[in-house]
């Protein structure tokens, strides 16, 4: 079982290397991206041991004390079998 | 006064924090590595510039989980003082034991120049024996020095009087163009709920001799001397 774990900065903060990638992106005449935001990407390999709920409590968990800094950030999570 | 400097893995200030107690304060000091709990007795603890556990994952976040940090976090929750410069600053706010994160500069680059600091409070242990808004010359070398707290936190720091220094123009201005990293209102260093804990990035160990272009990062540590002195 695998948890594949993405942080980002909040809404309310300002993200200055996405910024940086959709002004780029803009410059480029790329189209149809109105906003970028950047951030992290966790993969997590679980112990057989837990069950799916147990597995989602302990990520739950690491998201919040470890991975990310609330005051700042936020995060979402999915794990796959 | 027993002062404590913490050595993490990558801390990189240790020994300029170390000397500036030691040999222009003249106080005893001694090294607190990261992986024991005891702080020896120390009266203050010192968190040094650096690049705790390289900084992975973000600025300090692993440095708040070694055990040495759960002491100095009973220690400062206990009235102790605690001072964190720079990335000792990150380390804190990552503990808890400041308000806010230090996020990466606004312009993305590293930054290492001199700034200018205006005095914004005198009500605490680092800053008693500094007039309100006088300016002070130190450096800063950082890349993630851009302070952020919510509304609801700021008005906190406002009302308490807990904002220690604001980046200024040499007159003692705060202006946008003073502002080297983005930093919420120009906030450079800000205090705990109980006073005892400061947290800055700019170094005052690095501005403690006029040799190194500047000695008013020396006031702060006078001061928490006399403060320690007070206090017995």
């Amino acid at each position: 079982m695998k948890a594949h774990v993405y942080v980002t900065l909040k809404r309310t903060v300002l993200d200055a290397q996405g910024q940086t990638v959709a002004d780029a992106l803009r410059r480029m005449q790329y189209r149809g991206v109105s906003d970028v935001r950047q951030g992290k990407y966790f993969v997590l390999t679980l112990d057989d041991g837990l069950d799916r709920a147990e597995a989602e409590a302990e990520v739950a968990r690491i998201v919040r004390e470890v991975l990310t800094n609330p005051v700042i950030e936020e995060a979402s999570f999915r794990i796959e079998e | 006064m027993k002062f404590g400097v913490l050595v993490f893995p990558g801390s990189n200030c240790d020994h300029d924090t170390y000397h500036v107690i030691n040999e222009l304060t003249k106080q005893p000091v001694t090294f607190l590595w990261h992986a024991s709990e005891d702080l020896q007795g120390c009266d203050a603890i010192l968190v040094p510039g650096g690049f705790a556990y390289g900084d992975y994952l973000r600025t300090g976040a692993i440095a708040k989980f070694a055990p040495v940090m759960q002491s100095v976090i009973k220690f400062a929750n206990n009235g102790g003082l605690v001072f964190g410069i720079c990335n000792g600053f990150q380390i804190l706010c990552e503990s808890g034991l400041l308000p806010g994160a230090l996020m990466r500069n606004a312009g993305l680059h590293y930054i290492c120049k001199q700034v200018h600091l205006r005095t914004e409070t005198t009500d605490s242990p680092f800053t008693h024996g500094i007039e309100r808004g006088r300016v002070l010359q130190m450096p800063i070398g950082h890349m993630e020095g851009n302070y952020f707290c919510d509304a609801d936190t700021l008005a906190k720091l406002k009302a308490e009087d807990r904002i220690a220094f604001r980046y200024a123009t040499p007159a003692g201005e705060i202006t946008p163009g003073a502002n080297p990293n983005g930093s919420l209102e120009n906030i450079a260093g800000v205090l705990s709920e109980g006073r005892n804990v400061l947290g800055m990035m700019p170094h005052p160990d690095r501005s403690s001799e006029s040799i190194l272009g500047s000695a008013d990062g020396l006031l702060l540590f006078r001061s928490l001397v006399e403060s320690l002195a007070l206090a017995r």
